[in-house]
């Protein structure tokens, strides 16, 4: 029952995705986003990880969601689709050598079981990668920074236009 | 092999890692480059879960999970940022189109 499960989750996430990447609005391509994110996070929500799924619901299905669709909005929704650099074909073979290669090194992982004793989310957070924490808080400093920078609309200095 | 429900997470992981890798190859309006980025990652960040779960440690999976979630929405963020300021100065969002590098 629980293989059904998953199998449905990821089925609906799979096609979603491939949804997404062939849309031509890039609008669409946002609500198919925001599917993907919800079946995630009830898959991982199944597999006990229920303080990442509500992070993976609430952050990416929430907030990366509402700046994309903010980014429509400034950019507008013309969403051009050109034909792609890479040849369909081509693309299809690398992307099938990548799987067949992706499954043959993790499948016979999945077998191996190996007890390490078990911690809690925040015994694994704040005690054994409390740096790892102190270096997340810095990343969203600078990437808040980094946004207002970017968003400014004056830029100081040179203001050269660009000429193709 | 035996469609365990770990097998079964395990494939749709490899499926949409697949369908993100296919994404990035074809896609060149930059929006869509950070769309697909987020696919890819949800792919490493159930894998990551999945691998804490495996070894009867999900607290470590977790943690690392969270991590992943951080760095990528920074990273969404600066690139829709980037996206807006390119689609301003180069009034396109075609990535072959906005590169400037030449010989």
């Amino acid at each position: 029952m629980e293989s059904i499960t998953f199998g449905l989750f990821f089925l609906g996430a799979i096609f979603f995705a491939y949804r997404a990447i062939v849309s031509k609005r890039i609008l669409s391509a946002t609500i198919y986003l925001a599917c993907i994110s919800a079946l995630v996070s009830a898959v991982l929500y199944r597999l006990g990880a229920a303080e990442v799924a509500v992070m993976e619901l609430s952050v990416v299905a929430g907030l990366v969601n509402v700046l994309l669709v903010y980014a429509v909005s400034v950019v507008g929704d013309d969403a051009f689709d050109p034909p792609s650099v890479v040849p369909k074909p081509l693309a299809f073979v690398i992307v099938g050598l990548i799987v067949v290669l992706l499954g043959w090194t993790a499948f016979p992982a999945v077998s191996v079981y190996f007890e390490r004793g078990s911690t809690t989310l925040a015994v694994a957070l704040w005690q054994s990668r409390v740096l790892d924490v102190w270096i997340q808080i810095a990343l969203i400093f600078s990437g808040v920074m980094g946004v207002l920078g970017l968003l400014s609309e004056k830029t100081p200095g040179k203001t050269e236009e660009f000429q193709p | 092999m035996t469609f365990t429900p770990m097998n079964i997470v395990l494939l749709g992981v490899i499926a949409l890692l697949g369908v993100g890798f296919y994404g990035l190859l074809v896609t060149r309006n930059l929006i869509k480059v950070v769309m697909v980025l987020q696919i890819l990652i949800k792919g490493a960040i159930t894998a990551l879960v999945l691998a804490g779960k495996l070894s009867g440690n999900l607290g470590l999976g977790q943690s690392t999970a969270a991590t992943v979630i951080v760095a990528d929405t920074i990273v969404a963020v600066v690139g829709l940022a980037l996206a807006v300021q390119v689609r301003r100065r180069f009034g396109t969002l075609d990535v072959p189109k906005i590169s400037t590098l030449r010989g």
